[in-house]
């Protein structure tokens, strides 16, 4: 092997004052906030799967304590649905507002979709209430108890992290910080929120639907 | 070669080597063929590589140029992924023979055959065995730390024995080598595992599951008998504790029986079943068993002293606590113990 | 060689820092370089500590019935040693050596998310100092073995925090590795520098892009049962508390879901580093770089599926037994791939012995060993008798050891020069090598033979009418032979910081684009980002007349 000097590096550099080979056929390479935000989200599906397969692996299983269908009032979770999932599409009319410019309207909407999230968390604080004072249902009561709070309770924390994120960015806007059409923190919470509400509606068929 | 085979049936002999039984006999030879198969393999590589390392040492010195540089090759890349592949389904062939084998259904013993059936107990560290039934018969004895199984004799109908394993705590895993492979007990499932053995004779396994402070001390002892000697364990085994009438004796036994042994112990007698505890092994036939503690010790009068003053001395961290009766105590619970033929 | 010269007149005009700016500059650094380094010392740092805590339970496993270690200790032994090799001193360092590599070799100034790689790193010490830290609790550290089967940790079982620590470290560092793995993935996708396409990419990169997904799929499926787990200590939850209706057997799919694929993440930058030293020592290109690549695919995808073959013994239908057999052997396919390109890199090459060569042919030979021994578990009638024994810890120190740490002491000694400017000694490397492989083999060797003749494994001691006590005392003497090794190599490491030769900037005439800037590379790495042809970029540079790019 030859001692060789720092003349590669010269070599290599100098190459680059001239233009790029066109041949070279660059790639457009995607943008590092979204692949990040997407690698975040699929550890979270990961994590996700994880309780709803322990919870429908133990639906049923020991048997005194209370059981979902004993329990569970739909009215309730449907209306906690409903916020949900009408949140998604405020969220999105919000980011199409952004797009086109509407920064008002974008801030209504953006607006209304916290407060429908937070509609959920409360619903859920209320529907846990319940639980807990009229049925007995505590974490530690049962199988259906600790899996359900689990699974249940991760999703709302994600929920409030959601909800806190969103302020964040409506923050932003009202201090005139997002620039352009569809500004990162924009996409990016945009994306977290819909993860957020398809895993609810994953964990509603499970719990609320096939669970009962 | 005869001490060899001596050497090979001596119950310190934990080989899986030594098979004695039909399911470890097939599995020996699983391994002797898949270590052949893999050993090739083994020889090729290294070959190659010892060959390549030769060759391009040779050209190392000779000049400066780099040497002709390749950059791959379809036809061999597709050589070396198929010929593996090759290997690998005829390995899977190979297992599933042999996995079929060794694990069959133990609601369907062979036509003909004598099964026992008997429930194994897995307890921080000890084995409790439950004899449910033998040949038809209902048994329901209970015992600990030592399991009497029939032989398998050529020509005579097999004595499958099919062990339901449960645990009362933690995992723990049942393994005697030369009688087959071990399987797990956990607790809230039961499994099933086929013992059948070829030999008369001990057979020693240990736990095989980490299961806390004394796993390596939890040992497993299978006695393999003729199936004459079996019956009559069965019948000692059956009938309930001997009743002192004797003055000393009786008295020997109110004392064992005034100490918090019982919350634990229980010991099968004929009138009452205050000797009921269920959380150490069942004394009523501990003088039937060559150790305590699970295979650790020597069932002898000093070792048994000596256990029930400090059993952490024996075996530390055990789950029964020591007792510091007087001389006089300790004598008479000794001497009960030892009555308990 | 002109920094040499200028090295005394630079010192004499300005005082070098105090030491408290210099820590405090590491402390708080974003810069990927000091990151990797960072990672890689805490690693030979952890592995001093775990491996001395091997040799002492190899002292109590001289002979029968020593009283050396209590037995709880022994326990707490063989529980601290295999959560440290495999949580604080595998993945750290091969997340420390990729993360100082990879932006030096796709071009790029630094990795995507600089801060959430400082956060990255101390996450993963913090779960250390969180494990450790057990030993100050009442009860000491955890008594439960890496995988830590259910019900053993319950309160029931474990009273002590010792568990909480474990469990709360694990979950801790595992949030670490995952940001880690996004990191390599968005730079890997993101970062590289004009004109290398994802098909150019150095070996290495390949591997980590492929070995972060893994971790990002199954790091948290781990965090979920370790959070189970801790939501049953703490808050009265069942998931595993057999008691009360939940599963032992659920936590072993749910550990070995995450254990299995982590035995893979654990050897595949090993091997993306093998591939980087084997073709530059053997002066020749990686031979079939497209079937390598693929083949690393398939490892990952495949090892999603064969976690059940740890639970053999743990009574699954005969038809899933089966299909874990199946799936298991599969891997050895792409695996043999691998190693079968190797060999052909090495072959019509012209071989240069040095240090880093030497480590990657202890791989080449020694990893095949182990991966058979795996091939003979994987047959599940086999496993049944074998599970559980001696037989098994041989198997995995062969590929932990003969795979990921001859890898990574190949890619220390390939990388050093470049991370110091300075050359490792190569005298004190042979001496480590030496006594490394010769330990090694003599170690973990006997340890087969011990479990074919029914030694379990996580036993504190065996009765004197076993026959084992030949066996273990030649593991142990194995393992006194290792020992040295290890200090000599640390001391290498430090010593060679200011006695080891000026490096230069390519010292073993290499071709990817780490050897093109400065040894050590200037914060920035690259003062303008380089523009690549093919995936050796310095050998188009060096041969003009004969590049790379005409044939790839
Ligand atoms: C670096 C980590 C690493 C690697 C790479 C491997 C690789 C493999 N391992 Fe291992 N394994 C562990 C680490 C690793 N293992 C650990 C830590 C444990 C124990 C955990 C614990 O219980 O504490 C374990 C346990 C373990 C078990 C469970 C044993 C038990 O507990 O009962 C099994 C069973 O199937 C197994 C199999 C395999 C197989 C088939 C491979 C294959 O990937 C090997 C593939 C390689 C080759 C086969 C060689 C090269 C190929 C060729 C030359 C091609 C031709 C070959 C054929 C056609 C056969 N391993
Ligand atoms: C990368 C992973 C890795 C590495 C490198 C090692 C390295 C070693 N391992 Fe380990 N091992 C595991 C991973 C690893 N192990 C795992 C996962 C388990 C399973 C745990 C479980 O069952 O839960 C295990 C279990 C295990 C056992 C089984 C315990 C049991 O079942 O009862 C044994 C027994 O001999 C053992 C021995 C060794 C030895 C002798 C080394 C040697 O190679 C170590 C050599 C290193 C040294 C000797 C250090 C030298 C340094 C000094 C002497 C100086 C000390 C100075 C200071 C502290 C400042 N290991
Ligand atoms: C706290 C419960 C408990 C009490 C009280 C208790 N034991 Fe035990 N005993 C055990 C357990 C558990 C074992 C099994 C220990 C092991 O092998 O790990 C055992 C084992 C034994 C054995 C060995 C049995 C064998 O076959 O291995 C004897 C003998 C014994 N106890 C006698 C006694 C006597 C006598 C007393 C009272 C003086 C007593 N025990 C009180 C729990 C208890
Ligand atoms: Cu019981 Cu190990
Ligand atoms: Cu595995």
């Amino acid at each position: 092997m030859t001692e060789s000097s720092s003349a590669p590096t010269a070599v290599l550099t100098e190459s680059e004052s001239g233009p790029p080979d066109p041949t070279l056929g660059i790639e457009a390479r995607p943008d590092v906030h979204k692949v990040g935000m997407a690698c975040f989200l699929a550890s979270e599906a990961a994590f996700f799967s994880t309780l709803i397969m322990a919870y429908v692996i133990y639906l049923r299983h020991g048997s005194h304590g209370p059981t979902p269908d004993q329990v569970f009032s739909l009215p309730m979770v449907l209306g906690n649905t409903a916020c949900l999932i009408f949140s998604s599409f405020t969220l999105h009319w919000a980011e199409k507002a952004h797009h086109s410019g509407k920064t008002n309207v974008f801030r209504v909407l953006w607006a209304a979709t916290i407060v429908l999230g937070t509609l959920f968390l409360v619903g859920t604080g209320i529907e846990w209430r319940g639980l807990i004072r009229d049925h007995g249902l505590t974490i530690g009561v049962n199988m259906f108890g600790s899996t359900y709070y689990t699974l249940v309770g991760f999703h709302a924390f994600h929920v409030t992290l959601g909800v806190i994120a969103l302020a964040a960015v409506l923050w932003l806007s009202v201090r005139g910080e997002l620039r352009g059409k569809s500004p990162m923190p924009v996409t990016l919470v945009g994306w977290y929120w819909h993860f957020v509400d398809v895993v609810w509606v994953i964990v509603f068929l499970v719990v609320y639907v096939v669970g009962r | 070669m005869l001490a060899l085979l001596a050497a090979a049936s001596q119950p310190e002999n934990l080989s899986i080597l030594s098979p004695a039984s039909p399911s470890a006999e097939s599995i020996k030879g699983l391994l002797i063929l898949v270590c052949a198969i893999t050993g090739g393999i083994l020889v090729l590589v290294e070959g190659i590589l010892i060959y390549a390392l030769v060759r391009s040492r040779r050209r190392a010195g000779r000049d400066d140029a780099e040497p002709p540089q390749v950059y791959g090759s379809k036809p061999i890349e597709i050589a070396w992924t198929v010929a593996p592949g090759i290997v690998v389904f005829v390995l899977v062939l190979l297992v599933g023979r042999v996995l079929w084998e060794v694990r069959p259904d133990a609601d369907k013993p062979p036509p003909g055959a004598k099964p026992l059936y008997v429930t194994v107990v897995g307890h921080q560290w000890w084995w409790e065995y439950r004899y449910d039934s033998y040949d038809g018969r209902e048994l329901g004895i209970t015992t600990a730390n030592e399991l009497h199984i029939p032989v398998s004799e050529p020509g005579k109908p097999p004595r499958p024995v099919y062990l339901n394993l449960q645990s009362a705590d933690v995992c723990h895993s049942f393994w005697v080598p030369r009688l087959g492979g071990k399987t797990d007990l956990l607790p809230g499932r039961a499994n099933t595992m086929w013992l059948q053995a070829d030999q008369t004779g001990l057979f020693l396994g240990q736990c095989a599951e980490y299961c806390g402070t004394q796993h390596a001390n939890m040992l497993l002892r299978v006695v393999v008998e003729s199936p004459e000697e079996f019956e009559r364990y069965l019948a000692e085994e059956a009938k309930p504790a001997i009743d002192p009438t004797e003055k000393t004796a009786l008295a020997d036994k109110n004392t064992f029986r005034s100490l918090s042994c019982v919350n634990c112990h229980t010991i099968r007698d004929k009138q009452d079943t205050r000797v009921n505890g269920t959380f150490g092994p069942d004394l009523t036939h501990l003088m039937a068993r060559k150790t305590i503690a699970s295979g650790m010790v020597e069932n002898t009068p000093e070792n048994l002293r000596k256990w029930v003053l400090s059993p952490n001395s024996i075996k530390p961290g055990c789950l029964m606590s020591g007792f510091e009766l007087n001389e006089r105590e300790m004598n008479s619970v000794i001497g009960y113990l030892k009555s308990l033929k | 060689m002109a920094t040499a010269e200028i090295e005394p007149a630079a010192t004499a005009t300005p005082s070098p820092p105090p030491w408290t700016a210099t820590l405090h500059e590491w402390l708080v650094t974003v810069d990927h370089k000091k990151i990797g380094v960072l990672y890689v010392l805490m690693a030979v740092f952890f592995l001093l500590i775990g491996g001395a805590a091997a040799l002492l339970m190899r002292i109590q496993l001289w002979a029968p019935q020593l009283t050396f270690l209590p037995p709880i200790t022994f326990n707490q032994f063989f529980t601290l040693h295999g959560t440290t090799m495999v949580f604080f001193v595998g993945m750290p360092v091969l997340i420390g050596i990729a993360n100082y590599a990879i932006p030096l070799m796709i071009g790029a100034r630094d990795m995507a998310f600089p801060r959430m790689n400082a956060f990255g790193f101390w996450t993963t010490f913090f779960g250390a100092v969180l494990v450790y830290f057990s030993f100050l609790v009442p009860g000491g550290p955890p008594a439960i073995g890496w995988f830590a089967y259910a019900p053993l940790t319950e309160n029931s079982f474990a009273r002590g925090p010792g568990v909480d620590c474990w469990a709360l470290g694990l979950i801790v560092s595992g949030i670490g590795t995952t940001t880690g793995a996004m990191n390599f993935i968005a730079t890997i996708l993101c970062m590289r520098c004009p004109g290398m396409t994802l098909r150019k990419v150095p070996f290495f990169v390949w591997v980590m892009f492929w070995t972060s997904l893994q971790i990002v799929v199954v790091m948290p499926p781990l965090t979920a049962a370790l959070t189970m787990l801790e939501f049953d200590r703490q808050l009265g939850a069942h998931f595993f508390d057999t008691q009360a209706g939940g599963s032992a057997y659920l936590w072993q799919h749910l550990f070995w879901f995450f254990g299995h694929p982590e035995v893979y993440i654990l050897v595949l930058p090993a091997f993306g580093m093998i591939s980087e030293v084997v073709p530059v020592f053997s002066r020749k290109v990686l031979f079939g770089y497209e079937f390598m690549a693929a083949a690393t695919a398939a490892i990952v995808v495949i090892s999603l599926g064969v976690w059940a073959h740890h639970m053999f013994s743990v009574g699954m239908s005969r038809t899933l037994d089966l299909f874990f057999v199946a799936a298991t052997m599969l891997v050895s396919i792409p695996t043999g791939i691998k190693l079968f390109n190797w060999l052909a890199t090495v072959y019509g090459g012209k071989l240069v012995l040095k240090s880093p060569m030497l480590f990657a042919l202890g791989f080449l030979s020694m990893f095949v060993i182990g991966g058979l021994t795996g091939v003979i578990l994987a047959c599940a009638p086999i496993d049944f008798q074998v599970t559980d024994t001696y037989f098994v810890v041989g198997h995995f120190h062969w590929v932990l050891i003969g795979g990921t740490l001859f890898g990574v002491f190949s890619a220390i000694h390939y990388w050093y020069p470049k991370v110091t400017g300075r050359m490792l000694s190569e005298r004190l490397a042979r001496w480590q090598f030496w006594l490394f492989i010769i330990g090694f083999i003599v170690t973990f060797a006997p340890m087969h033979i011990a479990g074919i003749l029914g030694m379990p494994r996580r036993i504190y001691t065996y009765g004197s009418d076993r026959p084992w006590e030949i066996w273990n005392q030649i593991a142990t003497i194995g393992a006194l032979i290792q020992a040295p090794s290890y200090l000599i190599f640390a001391y290498n490491l430090v010593v060679s910081l200011w006695k080891g030769d000026v490096a230069g900037d390519d010292p073993w005439d290499a071709w990817t684009l780490e050897w093109a800037t400065t040894s050590p590379p200037p914060p920035y790495n690259f003062a303008v980002i380089p523009t690549v042809k093919s995936r050796r970029p310095l050998w188009d540079l060096k041969h003009p007349d004969d590049p790379d790019w005409k044939y790839e």
